[in-house]
């Protein structure tokens, strides 16, 4: 791994770090989709050093094999799941009218309330 | 005896079904259990009383020693006796006294399962079966506390008496498992045949002492039992009489023979128990409640029972097992007659009350008859009993601790006879209009009950009072042969009680001269405080409002730890734990530190250069974009340049993957865009943005570290190698990343279809039900809603 290859993985883990972090889901899926291509170069570049590819009849020294294996499936997951996160999107529109997550009314009214007043009875 | 057991269970679960429906059929088909063991056990009683002690094994687990072991020994037969008996009999007395509700059958139910577990508590020889039985008592006093379930009063009662006893049944559990482990068996018989011993063995019976403490309600868990009077009078009167509280006496009783010299064993039970009977008798005596006051002479009682148990020693015992025979009987006569006075006169309130004696001629000699075998005054069993008692202490041979339990016991019961001649003279001997307190606290003084008020009670309603009563004073007179009967019966738990007997008449002796001393004491104590407390009613016990207070505070501070740490934003939960991710590699990569990163180049090719930088522009450029359509081409964009970084390293398959998807990608993004807002909404930022720069620069640094500390840390030879090596000859593909995925991985390659057939058809259902529910609002406005499409909608602009 070269340090311009670190350096893009910085990039883009924090890149998509940044826009997870957001309110909006359309933000948040770029995001996550930009942390699973920070994760796939990370995979396949700490894997070794670049060589030829690992196809064998060709000359020199592969590149191993294994990270490759390993990001091809990560990539097609990561498509999968990006699809799936858009069509919620794109539900959550036709409910609200907007993609924006919101907080948990729940939590909020819980905040909001004062403390429970337990009521302990007649005294005993 | 499990056969008896699953009789309760079952009649317990038939009583149960009817639910809300009325079921008076229920009460007396509830009683049918007790009495067929109350009849099993005379049977048995000889066999058992010579020594011959009936078991039954059930394995449960036979790997870890679990089994379901019961033991009739003579404790467990003096105690079934007290359990069924009285089971039977209130269960009896409650056809009368409930009459028509339509609850009962929930009530027979609760009550007969209580019974059941009671028993099984008794019964147990192995110590999970103890475990098992004592928290099933538990859970059935806790419903049966809160049985009338629309009463804040009872509900909280019932809340409190749980959690204290299901505390203790925890600490119960943990001594428990300890005393196996030291003597390697779980069998209670012989862990006190064979007794283990050193400091887990001490740390294990403080423990179960805690348990049995708080079931018994023994200072400073005695709080719960005054408020489980929350409980319908049967329910109070077999709970504070025969069982529950009698749970922990029977344990301590069961560990004491063997256990009593071991640690703080001794001085832990004295000191809660005379507690217990001072507090106990104190509260007694404050009550305006008639069935108050005697809750809190239960807390009294059991005190001095703890204090006699709790010692150990062969007399003492033996007296315990005489206190517990005589307070069975009399306290559940009592709490019964309150029960008839209550139902006649519609009030225990002793403030009151006017006229019994004439009105409820029989009600009244059954509360006398059971006070004096409370008060101890002969020739009642609970005379006999305290006799022995207080003969048990007068040389225990245990050293302070014994003197110390011989000065408080003779205090205590000064306050049992006072406080048992002012619940006496309260309910039956007030014939004098109230006054108000001294104090000038409103008195209380309502309508008086007198003899023109009241109905009477029916000869069915009052039998069993008069049992148990008459029961107190029969045992007394024929105290010989009681007590030789007992006598075998606590040899079980320790057989040099066996010489123990019981007399009325042992001749002016030690015991005598203090009886009499006591009884005069409490009298007197009765006579100076009678204008005081006529009038009395106590306020709220300080444990309970300590309790109480932090009961509430505990409920607060959950409450506050939520809000304080659950805003419910999502976008600060990520923000939470990326940080957390951002500082354990940190974390990790400084304490990891070891070997410097060396021999690393800036680039890997020529080309690699521009082409870093360019990617990472785009994904820049992604957070700036101001419009969606904008932010997905540019993140397209860097996915392709990232495809020409796969190449560089030496991986075709990736680069034209990544190309492929990111073009799929981007045609997804564009069919979802088309029908979302165009620009990004201006939904308020959680958090200022030098924090959510600051977390994003944090990510972005240690995972780069990461992935450099990562690619220099192999420490082995990759698995890639033999993939390589063995690609041509075992697969016959000539591409390794495609033979890894469709032949050496290639489940992993079908588990990764499923996942994306599973998001397909997520992606359908989602895009269908929108649809559905585009057409229907299409229906109802007549909006032409694909006019819309493409546009921010309305709500944003």
């Amino acid at each position: 791994m070269s340090f311009g290859q670190a350096i893009l993985v910085a990039v883009l883990a924090g890149a998509g770090t940044y826009l997870v972090m957001h309110r909006t889901l359309t933000r948040i899926i770029l995001g996550l989709a930009m942390l699973g291509n920070a994760v796939n170069l990370l995979i396949l570049t700490s894997g070794g050093t670049p060589g030829e590819a690992p196809v064998i009849g060709r000359t020199g020294e592969f590149t191993d094999p294994v990270p490759q294996a390993l990001v091809l499936t990560a990539i097609v997951i990561g498509f999968g799941v990006l699809s799936f996160l858009l069509s919620m999107a794109y539900r959550s529109w036709t409910i609200d009218g907007n993609d924006e997550v919101e907080d948990d009314i729940a939590d909020r009214r819980l905040a909001d309330e004062p403390d429970e007043v337990v009521d302990h009875g007649e005294p005993t | 005896m499990i056969t008896l057991l699953l009789a309760h269970l079952g009649s317990s679960l038939i009583c149960l079904i009817p639910g809300r429906r009325s079921a008076r059929w229920a009460l007396p088909l509830a009683a049918v259990a007790p009495a067929v063991t109350f009849g099993w056990l005379v049977s048995q009683s000889s066999a058992v009383l010579h020594g011959h002690y009936p078991t039954t094994t059930i394995t449960w687990v036979a790997e870890l020693g679990l089994t379901i072991s019961l033991r009739l020994d003579g404790l467990g037969l003096l105690m079934g006796l007290i359990v069924s008996g009285i089971g039977t009999l209130v269960l009896l007395y409650s056809t009368s006294y409930f009459g028509k509700r339509d609850d009962l059958g929930r009530l027979a139910g609760l009550l007969v399962g209580f019974a059941g577990a009671m028993l099984g508590i008794v019964w147990a020889d192995g110590l999970l079966t103890l475990f098992v039985f004592w928290e099933l008592t538990s859970i059935t006093s806790f419903l049966l506390i809160g049985f009338e379930d629309r009463s804040a009063t009872a509900r909280s009662a019932a809340q409190r008496a749980f959690l204290v006893t299901g505390g203790g049944g925890l600490a119960l559990l943990a001594g428990l498992i300890l005393l196996g482990q030291a003597g390697d068996t779980t069998s209670i018989s012989q862990l006190l045949a064979d007794p283990p011993s050193g400091t887990v063995v001490t740390v294990a019976l403080v423990l179960v002492l805690m348990g049995a403490l708080t079931k018994s309600a023994q200072f400073p868990f005695h709080f719960w039992l005054p408020g489980a009077m929350a409980a319908p009078t049967p329910v109070s009167a077999y709970l504070h009489s025969a069982t529950m509280v009698k749970a922990g006496l029977v344990v301590v009783a069961r560990f004491a023979p063997v256990f009593a010299p071991v640690g703080p064993w001794r001085w832990l039970v004295v000191s809660a128990g005379l507690a217990s009977l001072v507090i106990g008798g104190f509260r007694a005596m404050r009550q305006a409640d008639a069935k108050l006051a005697l809750a809190h002479g239960t807390v009294s009682q059991l005190g001095f029972m703890m204090v006699l148990l709790g010692l150990g020693t062969p007399a003492t015992t033996y007296a315990g097992m005489a206190m517990l025979l005589a307070h069975a009987l009399f306290k559940a006569a009592l709490f019964l007659s309150v029960g008839v006075v209550d139902h006649s006169a519609g009030t225990r309130d002793m403030r009151r009350l006017r006229g019994l004696l004439r009105s409820l001629p029989v009600a009244a000699g059954m509360i006398i008859v059971a006070s004096a075998s409370m008060a101890a005054i002969p020739p009642t069993f609970g005379f006999v009993a305290k006799e022995k008692a207080l003969d048990s202490l007068l040389d225990p041979g245990v050293g302070l601790v014994g003197w110390v339990a011989l000065v408080g016991i003779v205090l205590g019961s000064v306050l049992t006879v006072a406080y048992t001649i002012r619940i006496a003279v309260g309910l039956l001997g007030n014939d004098a209009p109230g006054v108000p307190a001294a104090d000038g606290r409103a008195a209380v003084v309502e309508t008086p009950v007198g003899p023109s008020s009241l109905h009477r009670p029916s000869a069915g309603f009052l039998a069993a009072p008069v049992l148990l009563a008459a029961l107190s004073v029969v045992f007394g007179l024929a105290a010989d042969p009681v007590g030789h009967w007992l006598a075998e019966a606590a040899a079980s738990i320790d057989p040099a009680s066996a010489s123990g007997s019981l007399h009325l008449w042992t001749g002016i002796n030690t015991p005598l001269v203090l009886s009499s001393l006591i009884i005069l004491g409490g009298w007197a104590v009765w006579w100076t405080t009678v204008a005081a407390t006529r009038t009395m009613d106590a306020p709220y016990s300080l444990a309970t409002r300590l309790y109480d207070h932090a009961y509430d505070a505990l409920l607060a501070g959950a409450r506050r730890l939520t809000v304080a740490t659950q805003s419910g934003s999502l976008p600060f939960y990520v923000g939470v734990v990326l940080t957390t991710v951002a500082a354990a590699m940190a974390t990790a990569l400084i304490a990891g530190a070891s070997q410097s990163i060396t021999d690393v180049k800036w680039f890997n090719s020529a080309l690699e250069a521009p082409l870093v930088a360019l990617t990472a522009l785009m994904a820049l450029a992604v957070i700036a974009a101001k419009q969606r359509f904008t932010a997905a081409v540019l993140l397209g964009g860097s996915g392709y340049l990232l495809a020409i970084v796969y190449l560089l390293q030496g991986a075709p398959d990736l680069a034209i993957t990544q190309f492929l998807v990111e073009t799929l990608t981007i045609v997804v993004f564009l069919l979802a865009l088309a029908r979302l807002p165009r620009d990004f909404s201006p939904a308020p930022p959680w958090a200022p943005a030098w924090v959510r720069i600051g977390i994003s620069v944090a990510v972005g640094v240690t995972v780069a570290a990461f992935a450099l500390g990562a690619s220099h840390a192999r420490t082995a030879p990759s698995v890639g190698e033999d993939y390589i090596a063995l690609s041509e000859p075992a697969a016959g593909g000539r591409n390794v990343v495609n033979v890894i995925l469709v032949d050496f991985r290639g489940f992993d390659t079908l588990g990764e279809i499923t996942v994306l057939a599973v998001a397909g058809a997520g992606v359908v259902n989602l895009v269908r039900s929108a649809r559905r529910q585009q057409r229907r609002k299409q229906l109802a406005d007549g909006v032409e809603l694909e006019d819309r499409s493409g546009r921010p909608s309305e709500v944003w602009r």
